[in-house]
């Protein structure tokens, strides 16, 4: 069983920050398909369409027919393992530094046979023959690597030395979130201190306005708030100055939600603030504390890892009657793209949280369903757990991808008739 | 010896008060609150539209974006920091001739100032309202304000420098002092002032929409084509009469108002 993860030791300061080595990144396009499903938090495999083999590695047409009509298909990974080995020696500077490295050859029910990384929890063993389940996860390049998981975990499951390469889980680290006077932000802050975070800052912008909520937020011994205005140049600077040395996870909840599109509001000063929030506010806090969690991002066992974008599900497609909400938060993520691109040679996992309307009082005359404050914490928690890089909770995110992956001009259309 | 009659030459008056001021017998004492991104906004209800807080953003500073200058850009509203309000800022004065910062006479900008003490009462009671009977107290130790006066209500309030302090919010809003409204309607009627000032965010109280009128300072001063200025400091440096108040808005087109910096003009300390 794998051991719980205890509290890391105070790093060295004598002794250099150790920089990342990234493991090996080049996939060829077809292969990119097993990354952008795990990239979601599932498994998929080639399927052909025409004789139903599924096939590893991915190709251009089907091993058994020849047949080019594949399509991915989501896998159980039920198989079994064949042979398992353990790695103490690797000419791969990633590898090298993290060995021993445990991989097994498994055989799926349905049908590849497959390399993966191997949970500690999995017996060496194969006689009597081991069953286990294979998984996808994102590496630390960000690509997809398959991954043998038991059947059934321990409790401290998620503290294998392996698996934590792949995920950013907050258990004793240290974590920003950017606005905790909405519901949704102190839900956040209270979901990472449940899952063992060690530090989290808070943002606290205009602290003239205060809340109740927010006070008794600071009131838990994990939390710190701290002044954080994404308005203001100055201030992410001097938190950056202040903090950004130690943070090794950035959720940037803080947004400017109001529901008007072209006629109904006079004046760009809503749109105006809309951006300058949730679109320069990306801007100047990625500035600001991008380098400090990019040169940290192996920094012993809970270094930096992560950056959580709070997005909308109306970044995909414009919902009229919030017009300027969606534009802001489609050039936000635009620019989490960029911020993606120019983490991940450090090893940071960039996740956007794309939900659908969230229950506050700027969606009061949207009809449910509508995600909780709680519910969307915990999916934000879960995504670092799992390491995934896009999330999109509740009920009406998930149909409204649905309908952008089938088409997305018949999305716009329905959207611009109202929506359902 | 000069007759008392006789009045001084225009170049003479000038004179003396450049030697004045050169020899420190008049001093110029700065009552603007610096322009910072960090110094507090008024705070509207979130659904209206907002004033820009104060944002400055570097353009070059001796760098690759500019290498021998240092420059900014920067934003805010015409309401922001240490500021002067023009009578179409209300809607009661939105008629007026010469309402805005650009009409306004320019005279208007170099005026006396009267300062009435109000900081024990504003330390005991945020929410304290100038009186009619301070004004009348004013008057019986310095002396009538005179027409066309700045009348400048001292609370010491920006000696808040937490701006939390210096808002002094609670669930019910804004707890700040300012007049009330029968004595702004005494300084327009009784005194003809040139308009009011204040060390506050606004030359109304924190509560001032729950008067009658609601923001009576705002309404009265504005629609009888009187001015504000608020957000000062140093008005515990001002003599309670004799100071000459030089505060002009920046030449904003059709403009409500506009950041400034006020300068007072006072005697030596005797």
């Amino acid at each position: 069983m794998t051991m719980p993860l205890m509290r890391p030791a105070r790093k060295n300061p004598m002794l250099r920050t150790r920089q990342l080595n990234l493991p090996p990144a080049a996939r060829g396009r077809v292969a990119l398909g097993i990354t952008a499903a795990a990239a979601e938090g599932r498994f998929e495999l080639q399927a052909c369409e025409d004789c139903g083999a599924v096939q590893y590695p991915p190709r251009e047409a089907c091993h058994k027919c020849l047949s080019p009509r594949l399509r991915w298909q989501q896998q159980g990974g039920d198989g079994v393992l064949l042979s398992s080995t353990t790695l103490h020696h690797s000419n791969d500077m990633y590898f090298r530094e993290r060995l021993p490295w445990r991989l097994g050859l498994v055989h799926l029910d349905a049908g590849p046979t497959l390399m993966v990384h191997l949970h500690g929890d999995v017996p060496d063993a194969v006689d009597p023959p081991v069953r286990l389940r294979v998984g996808a996860r994102l590496d630390r390049t960000g690509q997809a690597v398959l991954i043998g998981f038991p059947t059934e975990g321990g409790a401290a499951m998620a503290d294998d030395k392996m698996l934590r390469e792949m995920t950013s889980d907050p258990k004793f680290r240290k974590v920003l979130v950017t606005d905790g006077k909405t519901a949704v932000g102190q839900a956040i802050v209270t979901s990472l201190v449940r899952a063992g975070a060690d530090i989290v800052w808070v943002g606290h912008a205009e602290p003239w306005k205060k809340t109740a909520d927010m006070q008794a937020l600071s009131a838990l011994p994990q939390v710190t708030l701290v002044p954080l205005d994404l308005t203001n140049g100055r201030s992410v600077v001097e938190l950056a100055g202040a903090i950004g040395g130690k943070v090794d996870i950035v959720i940037n909840n803080a947004e400017v939600h109001r529901t008007f599109g072209i006629a109904a509001r006079r004046g760009i000063d809503v749109a105006k603030a809309e951006m300058d929030i949730n679109y320069f506010g990306l801007l100047r806090l990625a500035q600001e504390f991008g380098p400090a969690l990019r040169g940290r991002s192996a920094d012993g066992e809970v270094g930096a890892t992560a950056w959580v974008n709070l997005l909308s599900i109306y970044a995909l497609s414009n919902f009229p009657p919030h017009g300027t909400f969606s534009a802001s938060k489609s050039a936000a993520y635009s620019l989490a793209q960029c911020l993606r691109a120019e983490m991940r040679p450090a090893g940071i996992r960039v996740i956007n949280v794309f939900p659908g309307p969230i229950d506050d009082e700027w969606n009061q005359h949207v009809p449910p369903p509508k995600v909780g404050e709680g519910a969307l914490a915990s999916a934000i928690v879960k995504a670092l757990r799992d390491g995934v890089e896009d999330v999109y909770p509740g009920d009406v995110a998930q149909e409204w991808l649905e309908r952008w992956r089938a088409n997305p001009k018949v999305l716009e259309r329905e959207l611009a008739a109202g929506g359902s | 010896m000069t007759q008392p009659s006789e009045p001084m030459a225009t170049a003479d008056i000038l004179g003396a008060l450049v030697g004045a001021l050169a020899g420190g017998r008049i001093r110029v004492i700065d009552l603007t609150q610096t322009l910072t991104p960090e110094f507090p906004q008024i705070a509207l209800p979130p659904e209206m539209g907002q004033c820009w807080p104060f944002r400055i953003e570097q353009v070059s500073r001796y760098d690759e974006r500019g290498p021998s200058w240092y420059w900014n850009n920067f934003s805010c509203g015409e309401h922001t920091g240490t500021h002067f309000d023009a009578p179409n800022h209300w809607i009661s004065g939105r008629d007026l001739p010469n309402n805005a910062v650009d009409t306004i006479a320019v005279q208007n900008f170099v005026a006396p100032a009267c300062v009435i003490d109000c900081s024990q009462q504003a330390l005991a009671n945020p929410d304290y309202l100038l009186t009619v009977a301070d004004i009348e107290a004013y008057e019986a130790a310095h002396g009538r304000i005179p027409q066309g006066a700045w009348v400048l209500m001292r609370t010491d309030w920006s000696k808040r420098q937490d701006p939390e302090a210096y808002q002094n919010f609670d669930e019910t809003g804004q707890h700040t002092p300012g007049p009330s409204a029968e004595a702004v309607r005494f300084l327009i009627d009784q005194r003809a002032v040139l308009g009011f000032g204040s060390e506050a965010i606004g030359t109304d109280a924190g509560q001032g929409f729950h008067l009658r009128p609601p923001y009576p300072c705002h309404y009265y001063m504005h629609g009888a084509g009187r001015y504000g200025l608020q957000c000062l400091c140093n008005l515990d440096l001002l003599p309670p009469a004799g100071a000459v108040l030089i505060c002009p808005p920046l030449k904003i087109e059709n403009g409500s108002g506009s950041p400034l910096r006020v300068l007072a003009l006072v005697g030596a300390v005797a």
